[in-house]
């Protein structure tokens, strides 16, 4: 099944616009790709009429150019008949925004649907879905853009059964400058599933991360579902939802009892390398983190702070979170304490955590992370930031990056997210150091690369 | 991979077993000698005579059981003796599980200790035929120290299954007190996970449990095999 023309479109049809309603959700999908995106569209209504002074077309076969996908945004019991006009006139697949199928009991018209796109090879999202996503490309979700906020171009793709879920997990990403190649609402998930989205991001050269929401499986899905993720070269974040014990009392074997759907789905993952966040709030950390590091690492995290409190802080997360913070070896202390100023040299304490105390300049930090990188028994380093103190300079961020690619090492930094410090956040960002507004956040981050496999 | 024979036999049990909708012990312990898995050495008698020689012939401790179609819990009816190392007790607990319901023979077994380990296996609706493996004995429900993993596995899935568990200094050694055989181990779990490949759409779930693991052997002294 070729995705392209669903994900990567030059034309697209949207079919159920209103002449009457400018809320409708064909409209606002319309609107916004019109006027916004390099993608053509046209608007479709089998009535006709105007829309902005410009004709509807009545089908989507009589528009002249070639449609590369359609979003269908009509009644459930008119999608058979677009579909097929669609197939018709040679479309590449659609989005099917329309609700009113399997969800609200319509099984027999979404199994309709089903077979007429089967026999076609005719691939489609949805339907009852929110949409799609691409930056830069299309935008399909039928929210107005002034309502969202939508994270720029960047690397991470992101697939989700809830539109509900897909659009706030957006804001996050936004929120923590996380980029995405593509999100997509699966909905009803008649056609494309979560199989095929993985088959897509895996080849996708702009995706680095796939992250995926998921309520459950299908029978047997799951095993070819991790099947596919085992071959697969680039790292898998999940998130589950639904992970209550319904339905296991009543069984005959402990071993049923013990094994209760989400604890082997949740042990599964972690078999296949597969990064399960608990919440939001990790799946956001585990693909920022990913987005950046493909290296794996086994546990062992060095810290360098300017402050005891946060290095201890981290180091009580670390435990938490399965990851050591190991004793450092003596030649890394000597090393580090030859080259501190020497207005802190009695101050510091060089005992995994490190801390340099408020006193110290760029180049002590740089040192610090140069050296813990060097330590044999250093995995990764997180530099946590607090820039209060006068001796550290706007340039940081970028320097201590330099540092971290020169090691070859994953780095991960938390610096407060604040706009007075944008710059040290970029300077980290934009040389591809994850940073975490938090230090719990930060610890997340090399907890991703603990549970990733090695791409 | 399982050889034609050893499936054929044991789908001859299975087959056999379908309209009670569970295996009888003594049945699902053939099954699993069948596919090469350690069982121990037993007698399935209605004869106290016979069960006598067998304690003679093990020369130490033995456990005896009742078999009867209507007791798939045995624990809840009482209906294993553990221990019994002389002829007056042996008649006295033989009399009595004969006495239980249902009962039709007794399986009295070799009783081998060490550490009480559990596999099982579930054929999960979204991940098909999962491997469980932890901390046994009656208690595994409360305790429940246990890993999942989908099978087949290979010996990787199984050091990291037993690296998860609370309790695994208790399998890998702990105050100066040996572990088990972890290659033993490991080669039964293996085995065990390309078993229920096999048969996964001929049995729902199976509890070796307890499992007993020594320093030489790892011997499923009670097997319940649920089918679907």
């Amino acid at each position: 099944m070729d995705l392209k023309c669903l994900f990567r479109p030059s034309t697209m049809a949207v079919i159920g616009v209103s002449t009457t309603l400018d809320s409708h959700p064909a409209n606002v999908i319309y609107n916004k790709n019109h006027l916004r995106y390099p993608v053509k569209t046209f608007p479709v209504n089998p009535k006709g009429g105007l829309l902005n002074r410009e004709p509807l077309y009545k089908s989507v076969e009589d528009i002249e150019e070639n449609v590369d996908m359609a979003v269908i945004a009509v009644r459930s019991e008119f999608v058979p008949k677009v579909l097929e006009q669609c197939i018709k006139k040679g479309v590449g697949g659609a989005v099917m925004i329309s609700g009113g199928f399997a969800e609200s009991g319509n099984l027999e018209i979404q199994q309709r649907v089903v077979d007429i796109a089967k026999e076609a090879s005719f691939p489609f999202i949805g339907p009852n879905c929110l949409g799609t996503y691409a930056p830069d490309y299309v935008d399909t979700f039928f929210l107005p853009g002034e309502r969202i906020i939508s994270p720029d171009k960047g690397n991470v793709g992101f697939v989700s059964q809830s539109g509900g879920v897909l659009v706030d997990q957006m804001v996050k990403f936004a929120g923590q400058g996380i980029g995405i190649s593509l999100a997509v609402s699966i909905g009803n998930k008649a056609c494309i599933r979560e199989i095929e989205m993985l088959e897509w991001f895996e080849q996708d050269i702009e995706t680095k991360v796939i992250a995926f929401y998921i309520e459950g499986f299908g029978k047997g899905e799951g095993r070819k579902f991790i099947e596919k993720v085992d071959i697969c070269s680039k790292p898998v974040v999940i998130i589950k939802a639904g992970k209550s014990k319904k339905g296991i009392e009543a069984v005959s074997s402990h071993t049923a009892s013990l094994a209760g759907d989400y604890r082997v789905f949740s042990e599964v993952m972690k078999q296949f390398c597969v990064a399960e966040a608990e919440n939001e709030y990790e799946l956001t950390s585990f693909c920022e983190s990913l987005s950046c590091h493909s290296s794996r690492i086994t546990s062992n995290v060095g810290i360098v702070s300017l402050s005891g409190g946060h290095g201890v802080i981290a180091a009580d997360a670390c435990e938490l979170n399965g990851l050591s913070v190991p004793r450092i070896e003596k030649e890394t202390r000597d090393a580090i304490t030859e080259k501190l100023s020497p207005g802190i040299k009695d101050i510091v304490s060089l005992v995994n955590p490190l801390d340099l105390t408020g006193s110290c300049v760029d180049s002590d930090i740089m040192t610090c992370a140069r050296h813990l990188f060097r330590d044999k028994n250093i995995e990764c380093v997180l530099a946590l930031l607090i820039p209060y103190s006068p001796g550290i300079s706007a340039d940081i961020g970028a320097k201590l990056s330099q540092v971290a690619r020169n090691e070859g090492k994953p780095m991960i930094a938390y610096v407060p997210n604040e706009d007075k410090y944008r710059i040290i956040i970029e300077g980290f960002e934009l040389n591809n150091i994850p940073v975490a507004s938090s230090v719990e956040g930060a610890v997340l981050m090399a907890k991703a690369l603990k549970r990733c496999k090695p791409c | 991979m399982l050889e034609k024979q050893m499936i054929k036999d044991s789908r001859e049990i299975l087959v056999n077993s379908k309209p009670l909708g569970w295996v009888l012990e003594p049945d699902a312990k053939q099954l699993m000698k069948i596919n090469s898995l350690d069982i121990p050495d037993s007698i399935l008698t209605d004869s106290f005579e016979q069960a006598e020689r067998f304690l003679k012939k093990v020369g130490s401790p033995v456990v005896a059981k009742a078999v009867s179609k209507k007791i798939l819990h045995k624990t809840e009816y009482n209906a294993v003796a553990l221990g019994i190392s002389s002829p007056d007790q042996l008649k006295s607990e033989f009399a009595r599980l004969q006495g239980l319901e249902g009962c039709e023979n007794i399986l009295v077994e070799e009783m081998v200790k060490g550490v009480e380990l559990i596999i099982g296996s579930k054929n999960d609706f979204q991940f098909g035929p999962v491997v469980v493996f932890g901390i046994g004995g009656t208690s595994v429900e409360i305790y429940n120290d246990t890993a999942i993993r989908m099978a087949p596995l290979q010996t990787d899935d199984v050091v990291s299954m037993v690296d998860s568990l609370q309790a695994k200094e208790i399998i890998l050694g702990h105050r100066g007190k040996a572990g088990v055989n972890i290659e033993v181990l490991t080669d039964l779990i293996i085995k065990f996970s390309h078993f229920i490949m096999e048969f996964e759409n001929e049995i729902e779930s199976i509890d070796l449990n307890p499992v007993i693991c020594t320093q030489e052997r790892c011997v499923i002294a009670d097997a319940r095999v649920i089918l679907p």
